[in-house]
């Protein structure tokens, strides 16, 4: 604060300030703006919506649009799988990176070298998407719910993080266990485990969201089977429907939701899902903010 | 096997690097335990799919072992070459990669600046935390939004752009394929300018508050402030993120171009990973496919060691 007492701000530093001021509420203008328009148009009667001029507040308010979606079994299915692969997905995330990540920090382990290699490779490379497509379908996971859960199972960027924050735990707390005849599992599970927390919090956020988001392996692996849809996948299937497009995607993904979509008025439709769909992440967000800050910047330097 | 160790436990000194592999595996084999059903896990899903790099060398057909199959040599690659659609396609990625690059990278180091130099502080962390938000959004639902803004009945852009007058009727913004670029190059902005520019932010608070003060004395306005001391303090930082972004320049996915595309603009939207799906998947191409992806890896290894080795050369510092 002694910066601006000391020295009078000059006529150019105003001005500066007016223009950056500014900027920062069209930036905030335009990142909530289309949030607060779709939040408006779902709560809006949705014959009344064909009339135009919804923009932040809805006009005729309703939660019509809400029963409507929630009648579609697509829609329901899709939430218990979507929360689903989020549980299990993260879980698995957590496990394999914090074991991994234990497994690396212990420098007298043999196969460290090795391991660290083995993943960091994975993070320049990949077989692209056929090979990884003919993998799965040789592996007979098409159409499983593993495939959303296991081959993106280990990240070696999460390893990397984990292994980072565990280096900087104090080292003589795994010797006294040690000592105490605990063997390397119980050190990991009683003592690296709940020193963690902080990282593992971060890395929760990141694969939760991912999970939450994804689509693209509803659609290629499992689009043939409806009850391993995802919310993702149906919205998808419901805003390429009434675009008229959607490219490939729309000779695969025509279910019984986007044809209904088309019948009754499809704009407050597809707004209340594209809600149905965000609210989650806008949920937890607020709450993880600081952990996530601290977890980019963590990831970013050690990398 | 477990006959070398006894004799090799004697050597009291060396006892610790000359131990026997066997015998520090049996001592280790919790820690085995824990990392190889995951090592087994990333072999399977990161290593096995390069071996089916051979199909792009066959004529692969499902239902045979990948030996099995009919060796072709590099006639995909060829058929790759000479189709003309392949040109349209890498002009394309190229576009959209080179105009994410630029406004991708530039813009959040731009916000971070800016939004560094906000006094108010409650204002200033309302504007960070909200600036995040698109970032934690779906594709799918960003592609909603921006076909929702972009609309050309009650779209907000037209509607915008009418009010000001700069146009007397609606652009349909989403079926020519003229806009398309500018429309995933926004889009990606949009989305991640504000999660992008937190590494930024981090960095400036490092900067020693001390260089503002002598500055200022000095006469400098907010400007000079900014070009000569916040700009060079995060010029690694900058560094850093350009040469991994330009590794990844043409392994751009393509979810936005599959979610924001159309068949109105097709020639303007595919990209090579669209391609790829399109022929391996979509035709049953698959060994054609799959070397147009080989093709996307060994260009992206590529970059990625000039921007290494160029990056060595000036900064004398690697990042692999």
């Amino acid at each position: 604060m002694a910066r601006s007492t000391v020295f009078k701000p000059t006529l150019g530093d105003r001005i500066f300030d007016i223009a950056n001021y500014t900027f920062m509420i069209v930036v905030l203008i335009v990142t909530l703006y289309p949030f607060l328009n779709v939040l408006a148009i779902s709560l809006n009667d949705s014959v009344d919506t064909v009339r135009g001029g919804i923009y932040i507040w809805p006009r005729e308010f309703t939660l019509e649009n809400y029963v409507q979606i929630f009648q579609y079994e697509g829609l329901l299915t899709g939430a218990k799988i979507s929360v689903l692969r989020t549980l299990v997905g993260t879980l698995l995330g957590l496990i394999s990176g914090s074991m991994l990540g234990y497994v690396l920090s212990r420098t007298e382990f043999q196969g460290r070298k090795f391991i660290s290699v083995f993943l960091a490779l994975t993070m320049y490379f990949s077989g692209g998407l056929i090979p990884g497509f003919i993998l799965i379908r040789d592996l007979n996971l098409m159409n499983t719910f593993l495939v959303y859960v296991i081959p993106g199972m280990v990240s070696a960027f999460n390893v990397f993080v984990i292994r980072s924050f565990i280096d900087g735990l104090p080292y003589s707390l795994q010797e006294s266990a040690k000592l105490d005849g605990a063997n390397d599992f119980t050190i990991y599970y009683k003592i690296i485990l709940p020193l963690c927390k902080p990282v593992l919090a971060t890395i929760a956020l990141f694969l939760a969201v991912g999970q939450w988001n994804s689509w693209l392996d509803t659609y290629l692996y499992n689009g043939q089977s409806p009850h391993l849809t995802t919310l993702q996948f149906e919205l998808m299937k419901v805003l390429s429907s009434t675009q008229g497009t959607g490219g490939s995607a729309a000779a695969v993904a025509q279910g019984n939701m986007a044809e209904l979509v088309k019948q009754v008025s499809p704009e407050a439709i597809k707004m209340a899902i594209t809600i149905v769909v965000t609210v989650p992440i806008l949920l937890v967000y607020p709450f993880l903010q600081k952990y996530f800050v601290k977890g980019m910047t963590l990831g970013a330097v050690k990398s | 096997m477990k006959a070398v160790t006894p004799g090799e436990t004697k050597l009291h000194s060396t006892a610790k690097k000359k131990r026997g592999f066997w015998a520090t595996f049996k001592e280790q084999k919790v820690l085995y335990g824990m990392s190889i059903p995951f090592i087994i896990v990333v072999f399977i899903f990161s290593y096995m799919p390069v071996w089916g790099w051979l199909m792009a060398f066959q004529n692969y057909r499902p239902g045979k072992g990948i030996l099995e199959q009919k060796w072709v040599g590099f006639d995909h690659f060829v058929a790759l070459f000479s189709d003309e659609k392949f040109y349209q396609v890498m002009r394309n990625t190229l576009a959209m990669s080179f105009m994410g690059l630029i406004v991708g990278f530039t813009v959040p180091i731009l916000f971070a600046v800016l939004l560094n130099e906000i006094r108010g502080s409650v204002f200033k962390r309302t504007v960070q935390t909200i600036s995040y938000l698109p970032h934690f959004v779906s594709w799918v639902v960003v592609a909603g939004i921006v076909t929702k803004m972009l609309a050309v009945e009650g779209g907000a852009v037209n509607q915008l752009l009418m009010g000001l007058g700069f146009t007397d009727s609606p652009i349909s913004f989403m079926s020519k394929g003229s806009w398309f670029w500018t429309i995933v190059t926004s889009a990606e902005l949009w989305k991640t300018m504000g999660w992008n520019a937190i590494i930024y932010l981090a960095a400036i608070t490092g900067i020693d508050q001390e260089q503002f003060e002598a500055a200022k004395v000095d006469g400098a306005n907010r400007i000079r402030q900014i070009w000569h001391i916040t700009l060079p303090s995060i010029a690694p930082t900058v560094a850093i993120l350009l040469i991994m972004s330009i590794g990844h320049l043409i392994s751009i996915g393509f979810e936005k171009q599959f979610l924001l595309g159309n068949p109105l603009v097709v020639d303007y939207s595919e990209v090579l990973d669209l391609y790829a799906l399109n022929y391996g998947l979509g035709m049953g191409r698959f060994s054609f496919g799959t070397a147009i992806g080989m093709f996307n890896s060994l260009v992206s290894i590529l970059l990625l060691l000039l921007a290494n080795g160029a990056f060595k050369k000036f900064a004398k510092q690697s990042i692999m």
